[in-house]
């Protein structure tokens, strides 16, 4: 992270009134109260950051300024002007372009089809003129962009910045970003701040959503606080750039958490300010020592993909007991296809995958479970939960049909719900009940859910798929320790993750996933961070950058 | 493309928000539950209503006869021989549709099994006693009913095919083979019109006693009791509610997919298949050629009303009997074709389908009106006001 690369050579062109001012807006939601009277001003030429916790209210706001909520109270302001934001299509009109967290591009779709997708109810399409509107925006952005690409062969920064490219079609007034480093490597996160920077200078407005605090602090102009729907506190660009960044830490982490919490102190913090060279070495000495029979051996294994998923080739790796071993690389280069793989939900080609030396390739998910394997899938709510089925059916939802939940078939729901209450208490699922609807919960007390199925009764060896990924800080920080927990217990553990700092902050031997094979192995520890970022892109964002 | 445009502004909806804490208890649910399901069915009866005044006919004499050939003296009993084969068909369609599967073929695995009962039944009653003989013609009549499911089962299994599309086109095959073999090989000689021998009435389905209803009804009772039991309180209930509700968890927890898709098809069409053998052991006693009673179009709407709950079917079903049992009768006495009673059945759906629409809205913490529809009320009002 290039921390100053946005704050130095920049200046805000005009302080004047802002682009787009919400006032007091406030949404109700049965039960919750997510925006309560919030203000906001966003001036033309700045990063405006909003920062705070999952179910801070940062996703109604925005999906509020893009027209997709409509608030129960409040104004928003447009040059001073009160606007009707009545529809996504009224907020484009009105030059407010959102560019959301997870891609809305359509991927078999050239990528000038999938602007003009935006473009207007006529019938015939005017591809002369979308070509040179994207010509246009893309020279005022600074990026180059084959507009005759298959758009599902892009690279994630390339196609984030297509999205950014049709955020901006109908004006760019202002951009929204809703946590948009969260795909990319750290060459990208590069890529994107040139981007952020040159429409600065257009005197664009924009909007930046993260829960990564040194991310905001690396960007932003201005950053306010959410908490509990309530924008709880603003440092301007003025006290950023005057204050060191352990004091800007200081001061966000107090306001985000409150002064009750000692969170500040959370390794995760700590990590992002440190050297993370320190922990790799520590985590180095846990590590060392081993040379014992791995618990977890991929022998050659190749597993097809899955759509656009790349699947994986010729991939060996061992994993011993106590072991986190890390698998880094890009999101969809092959990550879902080797944790299935491992995990029995899918079949490898060629190879062989063991367990205790012994080859598991024609097990099952179950059998291998019974083996001591587990899975915590990174698709949490689409395979990971049944959202209509309660929390406690879902706790259980690996055993259907075992001793002594069913005996003979029959359901036994004095033990289910016990067993239900015990892992809830243990993982502080956060639940009105056991009998709830599992889709109710909040992202984070999912994980916890999963969690609690998966490392019950006896793990040995288990596989982690961006077991953090949309979490907010206290929960994060809450999943590592469990997997630090896990494996200081004896358990093996392959964690893969798209978060390098997590990598660097847990596992002692971490390898790189580019295009479903393993393209290295690095060891944690001194410049890992370096060697690790260009593995992955060997051969992944830029080809024939690197051989 | 102006719908392409709107879903794709639309795609990223904003992540739901916390869950609400209040007004999820248990019993709230149910009485909300119940509540949905019953009110499309008043509201079908009351728009009945309306369209028979407009017809100039009267509700209250059509409803009052509906109940009087439907219920009273012994018109009841007649209701119930019909809530046989729907309740198991029911049963059948509650199985596949629990695991999201679409077996839209019931039409000819209806027919199959049926053809198959009358085919081998003159043969199986005068060679066997009568209980083996029912056992037997019970079992075959499910196997060809479970049999003409393979085709879409297997396909939807292995390669995932659309089993509406195959279902369905294995039931136009399934209905012309019934036919066949209706003005085939077990044709009856002796009778001008294409139809099968006809079973003996002395070897039909006894009554229960003091009554005239057959025990098939009791058959079709117990079946739907245990098949309740089994899809709610057992691990295969549960894995295919799994399944239905989201197949790539049920993949992700290790369930073996593809035997439960073949195993529900095959429960499916078996039950049909026992559907058709109580019906006609218990009431035709033969089959004209192109024949169709079509119960399983008639029940999807209750099944659905029910909540895929059997349980619930039961009344609906009843329901359903005695509106079809009186209302043959009642139509008649208003002079009016008994397509009506179809019209009366649609409106169901149609209720059903905005109660739905409705309640989803509340649930999503909505108001019960779209913005369009609140705006078009109001104006009346406001207009109203302005204009003294």
């Amino acid at each position: 992270m290039a921390d100053g690369a946005l704050g130095a050579g920049m200046s805000p062109t005009d302080p004047g009134a802002p682009a787009v001012e919400l006032v007091g807006i406030s949404k109700q939601f049965p039960g919750v109260l997510a925006n309560d009277d919030v203000h906001l001003a966003v001036r033309r030429g700045e990063v405006h950051c909003l920062l705070g916790e999952n179910g801070a209210g940062k996703s109604t706001l925005i999906s509020i300024l893009s027209g997709m909520q409509r608030p129960d109270s409040g104004t928003i302001l447009i040059d001073g002007e009160p606007a009707r934001i009545r529809s996504p299509r009224d907020a484009l009109k009105m030059g407010i372009g959102t560019v959301y967290q997870h891609s809305t591009l359509i991927p078999a779709l050239s990528v000038l089809e999938n602007l003009m997708l935006g473009e207007s109810r006529r019938i015939v399409l005017d591809r002369g003129r979308a070509r040179a509107r994207m010509a246009e925006i893309a020279k005022m952005l600074g990026v180059e962009v084959d507009p005759d690409a298959r758009t599902g062969d892009l690279a994630l920064g390339r196609q984030q910045q297509v999205e950014i490219i049709s955020a901006l079609w109908k004006g760019s007034r202002v951009l929204v970003l809703d946590e948009p480093t969260s795909m990319l490597t750290p060459q990208g996160v590069e890529e994107l701040e040139k981007v952020l920077v040159q429409l600065k200078q257009q005197g664009t407005a924009i909007i930046f959503i993260t829960h990564k605090l040194h991310e905001a602090l690396a960007v932003s102009d201005r950053i306010t606080i959410l908490r509990r729907g309530r924008a709880i506190g603003e440092l301007s660009s003025e006290e950023i750039r005057s204050s060191t960044p352990e004091q800007n830490r200081a001061t966000i982490v107090r306001l985000m958490f409150g002064d009750a919490t000692d969170i500040g102190d959370a390794p995760e913090l700590q990590t992002r300010i440190e050297d993370v060279e320190d922990l790799g070495a520590r985590r180095l000495t846990i590590a060392a020592g081993d040379e014992e029979e791995p618990i977890l051996e991929l022998k050659s294994v190749s597993a097809p993909g899955d759509g656009l998923e790349p699947g994986i080739v010729d991939v060996s790796m061992k994993v011993r007991a106590g072991q986190i071993l890390g698998v880094a690389g890009i999101d969809g280069n092959g990550q879902r296809a080797l944790a299935e793989t491992i995990a029995g939900q899918r079949r490898a080609r060629t190879g062989s995958v063991e367990l205790f030396g012994t080859p598991v390739n024609r097990l099952g998910v179950s059998a291998r479970q019974k083996l001591g394997l587990r899975y915590v899938t990174d698709d949490r709510l689409g395979e990971g939960i049944v959202r209509n089925l309660s929390v406690s059916i879902n706790l259980l939802l690996k055993r259907i049909g075992e001793q002594p939940f069913w005996r003979r078939g029959r359901i036994d729901a004095r033990k289910v719900n016990a067993a239900a209450l015990e892992l809830v208490a243990e993982y502080d699922i956060r639940t009105p009940g056991i009998a709830t609807r599992a889709g109710t919960l909040s992202g984070g007390n999912i994980q916890k859910l999963l969690l609690a199925r998966e490392l019950s009764l006896g793990p040995k060896v288990v596989v982690f798929n961006k077991p953090t990924y949309g979490l907010d800080l206290r929960t994060t920080e809450n999943v590592r320790e469990v997997i630090r927990r896990l494996t200081a217990e004896g358990a093996g553990a392959v964690l893969i993750s798209t978060d390098l700092d997590e990598l660097l902050e847990l596992a002692g031997e971490i390898v790189v996933l580019s295009r479903g094979r393993l393209v290295g192995t690095v060891q944690n520890g001194r410049d890992a961070a370096e060697r690790i970022g260009a593995l992955m892109i060997g051969d992944g964002d830029s080809p024939g950058a690197v051989a | 493309m102006a719908i392409a445009a709107e879903d794709r502004a639309a795609a990223p909806a904003p992540p739901a928000p916390p869950p609400a804490r209040t007004a999820t208890g248990r019993g709230q649910m149910v009485v909300l539950t119940f509540v949905r399901s019953l009110v499309p069915v008043v509201l079908a009866l009351l728009a009945g209503a309306v369209l028979l005044l407009v017809l100039g006919r009267s509700p209250v004499r059509f409803y009052s006869d509906v109940w009087r050939y439907g219920v009273e003296l012994n018109n009841w009993q007649n209701s119930a021989v019909l809530m046989a084969p729907l309740l198991l068909m029911a049963a059948a369609l509650v199985v596949v549709f629990r695991a999201n599967i679409w077996n839209l073929g019931y039409d000819a695995q209806y027919l199959l099994g049926a053809v198959f009962v009358v085919g081998y039944g003159p043969w199986m009653f005068a060679h066997f006693p009568r209980p083996v003989a029912y056992a037997v013609l019970f079992v075959i009549a499910g196997l060809a009913g479970a049999i003409w499911t393979i085709v879409p089962a297997l396909l939807r299994a292995y390669f995932g095919t659309n089993e509406i599309i195959t279902t369905l086109m294995m039931s136009f095959i399934g209905i012309d083979v019934a036919n066949i073999l209706v003005k085939g090989p077990f044709q009856d000689p002796t009778v001008t019109i294409p139809q099968t021998k006809t079973i003996p009435y002395n070897d039909m389905l006894p009554n229960i006693p003091g009554t005239h209803i057959h025990v098939g009804f009791l058959v079709a009772l117990g079946i739907v009791l245990v098949l309740h039991y089994l899809l709610t309180r057992t691990s295969f209930g549960l894995r295919l509610q799994v399944f239905g509700e989201n197949p790539k968890a049920a993949r992700h927890v290790g369930i073996n997919v593809r035997r439960l898709i073949i195993s529900s098809f095959l429960w499916s069409g078996f039950l049909i298949g026992v559907s058709a053998a109580v019906d006609i052991l218990g009431l035709w006693s033969y089959v004209r050629s192109n024949w169709n009673p079509s119960y399983g179009n008639t029940v999807i709407p209750f099944v659905f009303l029910a909540r895929l709950n059997l349980l619930a079917v039961i009344p609906f079903v009843a329901f359903y009997a005695v509106l079809s049992t009186g209302g043959d009768l009642a139509t008649q006495a208003v002079s009016l074709p008994t397509d009506f009673l179809l019209v009366i059945v649609a409106l169901i759906l149609l209720f059903m389908t905005i109660i739905e629409f409705l309640g989803r809205r509340r649930e999503l913490g909505q108001s019960y009106l779209t913005k369009g529809l609140r705006e078009a009320l109001r104006q009346p009002l406001v207009r109203r006001r302005r204009s003294p």
